[in-house]
C-alpha cells in the first residue's frame, strides 16, 4: 500500500467522510484443513454449511444468553457509529461497530424472530447465503475485538462477543482464519505461537544470559523448567524473539534478580497468549490454559506472574479460574494470577531496586493503553489499578512523561491495529488504516511535548506499532516496552556503572 | 503457487514460504529473492546461510537478536546491527531473511 493511502487526520476521532464498499472483499488467508482439524474443526467447508452455521447459532444464543441478549437490544441508536479505529481509518460504513454486528444481527432476526420470519423485509432481516458468509468472513476480520464501541454503547452490548461468535461459528462450518487457527496449532503441538522448541528456547535464554551479564557484569538468570521455584512466569514468546519484546522480558529478569525471588519460565507452558479468545472458541481457549496449570504443577510453583500480553492478561485475570482453576495448590497470600507489572510496583514501592531515572532522559515517553487490559482486567486493588500501575512504573523509571489526549487514553483507548488475531501481513493495509487514529494521538503528543517513545505492555502492539510506525514518521524502535524502560533505570546489586566509577574515582 | 527453478516446479504457500523445506536449493533462493526485488549479494547470504545452519541445529529460526550478534562477529559491528539488517531485508530479517532460506515463517505475535 502506498503511504498516500493512509488517511491524513488532524484529529485523532475525526469521523471520515464515508466510502462505501472501501474494504469490502479483504480477505484474509483462509486455514488450511490440517490447521482446521487440529483445533476440532471441519478441515473445509462442510456441504449442510448453512444448516449448520444456524444450528452453531441458536446453540451460542442458548449457551450464551448474554450474546442472546446483544443480538436483541441493539435500537441502532448509533452511539457506537464513530468509536472503532478501523471505521475512523477506512471510512467503510461497514466498519461502524452496529453496521458491522448486523451482519450476523440480520441473520439472527431473519431465523429467530418473530417479525424476521414473517415479514423479512420490514425488519432488515436477511437470508444467510454465499454473499453474506463471504461478508461476515471479511468484516467479522475487519474487528480487533478491542470492545471500544461497548464503552460507549447505552445497552452495554459488548460487539467483541458478536465477533467471537461469528468466527465460531465460521469455524464450525469449515471456514477458519489462517493466522489465529495455524497459531493455535502450534501452542498445542509445541507449547507456544512461535513454535519455540524447548532446546530452542535453552539455547535463546542462554544467549540472553551471556548478554546480560556482558551488559551489567552481573550474573542474572533467565531460568528453564527449575522445578521448586516459587513463581512461575508465563509471557508471550514473542518475548523470546521480537523487538522490543526481549528488552521486556530482560527487565522482568532483572527486577525478579533484584527482589531475590526464586523464579522460573515452562517449555512447556512457553506461551501467554491465548487466541481461544479471538477466534471465539471456549474449548481451545480451555485446552491452552490447562497447560499452564499443569505446569504450575507440574514445576511445584507457589505463584503465577504473567508478562506483558495485553490478551493474556484479560484471559489470566478474568477466566484463569473458570478455564482451569481451581488454584488452591497455589500460596493463598498471593493473587493468582499477578501482573509483572504489579510485582514490579510492589518491589518499587518497597524500595528494592535501584532505578536511575536519567539513564532514560534520551527519550521522552507516552503509554498506549492495550485493549484487554485498558476494558477487561484490572491490576492490583484499587478501580482503575490498570491505567494507574503502568503509569506509577513508568514514572518511576523515567523523567519525561506525557499523556496523550484524555479521548484517546485509559477506557476509551485507541486500538494499536493488529488485535484480536489480525497482525498478520495479509492484512497489513487494514492494519496501518487502523493504527492511523493512535498515531494521530501520538503525533499530537509529540507535537505538544516533544514525546519521541511510547511504551506498551502488549506483544501485539509492539509489533504492529513496530511495523507500521515508519509509515507515521517514527523509527520502528519509538515503541518500547515497559519493562524495557525499568531495565534501563535498574541499577544492579553490585553493578559497576560508569557513573559509579566516576564518583569513586573524585572522592 | 509454485516457483519454476531449472525446470523444476517448487511449490510455495500463500505468501511464498516453501511447503517442502527440503526442496531449498541456492538457485531457488536467488528466485524467492528475485520476486521479493532482492539481488542477492555476499551480505545477505551470509545472514541466509546462518539462518539455515541455525534452523538445522534448533528447527525454528532465531531470534533477530541472536542473528545480530552471530553477523556482528562475521561482519563486524557496521554490519551486524538491526538498521543494517533492514537495509538487507527491508521487509524485516525474520521473516524475509527466513522466506528466503526456506524456512518456515515466525508466527505469533511478531
Amino acid at each position: 500500500m502506498a503511504d498516500g493511502d493512509i488517511p491524513k487526520m488532524d484529529h485523532p476521532l475525526d469521523i471520515p467522510c464515508l466510502k462505501h464498499g472501501a474494504m469490502e472483499g479483504l480477505k484474509p488467508f483462509q486455514a488450511a484443513p490440517e490447521h482446521q482439524e487440529k483445533l476440532g474443526f471441519p478441515g473445509e467447508l462442510v456441504p449442510d454449511w448453512k444448516e449448520r452455521a444456524l444450528e452453531k447459532m441458536a446453540e451460542l444464543a442458548e449457551k450464551n444468553r448474554a450474546f442472546q441478549v446483544y443480538l436483541d437490544t441493539c435500537v441502532k441508536c448509533g452511539a457506537c457509529t464513530d468509536k472503532c479505529h478501523y471505521f475512523l481509518g477506512t471510512g467503510d460504513p461497514k466498519n461502524m461497530p452496529v453496521a458491522r454486528q448486523d451482519l450476523l444481527r440480520s441473520v439472527y432476526r431473519r431465523y429467530f424472530t418473530f417479525a424476521g420470519k414473517y415479514f423479512p423485509q420490514l425488519v432488515g432481516a436477511r437470508d444467510l447465503t454465499e454473499e453474506v458468509l463471504a461478508e461476515w468472513y471479511s468484516y467479522y476480520h475487519q474487528c480487533s475485538e478491542c470492545r471500544r464501541c461497548s464503552v460507549f454503547c447505552p445497552y452495554g452490548i459488548d460487539t467483541a462477543e458478536i465477533t467471537m461468535a461469528a468466527r465460531e461459528i465460521m469455524d464450525s462450518i469449515g471456514v477458519g482464519q489462517k493466522y489465529s487457527n495455524e497459531i493455535i496449532g502450534k501452542v498445542k503441538d509445541i507449547g507456544n505461537n512461535l513454535g519455540l522448541n524447548p532446546k530452542a528456547l535453552r539455547a535463546t535464554l542462554e544467549d540472553l544470559e551471556e548478554d546480560l551479564e556482558d551488559d551489567t557484569g552481573i550474573s542474572v538468570r533467565l531460568p528453564l523448567d527449575e522445578q521448586g521455584a516459587d513463581i512461575l512466569l508465563v509471557t508471550p514468546s514473542a518475548d523470546f524473539f521480537a523487538e522490543p519484546h526481549i528488552d521486556g522480558l530482560l527487565g522482568y529478569a532483572k527486577v525478579f534478580h533484584e527482589a531475590g525471588v526464586s523464579w522460573t519460565l515452562s517449555s512447556y507452558a512457553s506461551e501467554a497468549a491465548n487466541f481461544g479468545l479471538f477466534i471465539g472458541s471456549y474449548e481451545n481457549m480451555r485446552e491452552i490454559a490447562l497447560r499452564i496449570r499443569k505446569a504450575a504443577q507440574d514445576l511445584g510453583v507457589k505463584r503465577i506472574i504473567f508478562g506483558e500480553c495485553g490478551h493474556a492478561w484479560r484471559v489470566a485475570y478474568s477466566y484463569l479460574n473458570t478455564l482451569a482453576g481451581p488454584w488452591d495448590f497455589l500460596d493463598p497470600d498471593y493473587p493468582v494470577p499477578q501482573h509483572i507489572l504489579e510485582f514490579t510496583w510492589a518491589e518499587i514501592q518497597k524500595g528494592t531496586l535501584t532505578l536511575d531515572k536519567s539513564r532514560n532522559d534520551h527519550i521522552r515517553l507516552t503509554y498506549h493503553d492495550s485493549c484487554n487490559v485498558a476494558r477487561a482486567s484490572r491490576m492490583g486493588d484499587e478501580p482503575g489499578g490498570q491505567f494507574e500501575i503502568p503509569r506509577n512504573v513508568i514514572r518511576a523509571v523515567c523523567n519525561h512523561y506525557f499523556d496523550m489526549p484524555d479521548e484517546t487514553i485509559r477506557e476509551a483507548t485507541l486500538c494499536c491495529g493488529g488485535g484480536g488475531g489480525l497482525l498478520t501481513d495479509d492484512l497489513m493495509e487494514l492494519r496501518q488504516k487502523g493504527a492511523s487514529p493512535r498515531m494521530t494521538a501520538l503525533q499530537q503528543t509529540t507535537e505538544d511535548h516533544g514525546v519521541t517513545h511510547m511504551a506498551a505492555i502488549c506483544a501485539i502492539c509492539k509489533t504492529q506499532f513496530s511495523k507500521v510506525m515508519p509509515a507515521f514518521g517514527y523509527e520502528m524502535d519509538s515503541v518500547v516496552s515497559v519493562h524495557q524502560l525499568v531495565s534501563n533505570a535498574i541499577i544492579l546489586t553490585g553493578q559497576d556503572t560508569g557513573k559509579d566509577a566516576f564518583e569513586e574515582g573524585t572522592e | 503457487m509454485s516457483y519454476q527453478v531449472n525446470g523444476h516446479t517448487i511449490e510455495h504457500d500463500e505468501e511464498g514460504y516453501i511447503t517442502n523445506l527440503s526442496d531449498w536449493s541456492k538457485e531457488l533462493a536467488d528466485e524467492i529473492a528475485k520476486t521479493e526485488n532482492i539481488e542477492m549479494n555476499d551480505e545477505h547470504w551470509e545472514v541466509v546461510n546462518f539462518l539455515r545452519e541455525y534452523y538445522d541445529e534448533y528447527q525454528i529460526a532465531p531470534a533477530v537478536r541472536v542473528l545480530i550478534k552471530a553477523i556482528k562477529k562475521s561482519m563486524g559491528p557496521d554490519k551486524g546491527n538491526n538498521k543494517y539488517m533492514y537495509e538487507l531485508f527491508p521487509y524485516g530479517p525474520a521473516k524475509q531473511a527466513c522466506k528466503i532460506a526456506g524456512l518456515p515463517k515466525p508466527t505469533g505475535c511478531v
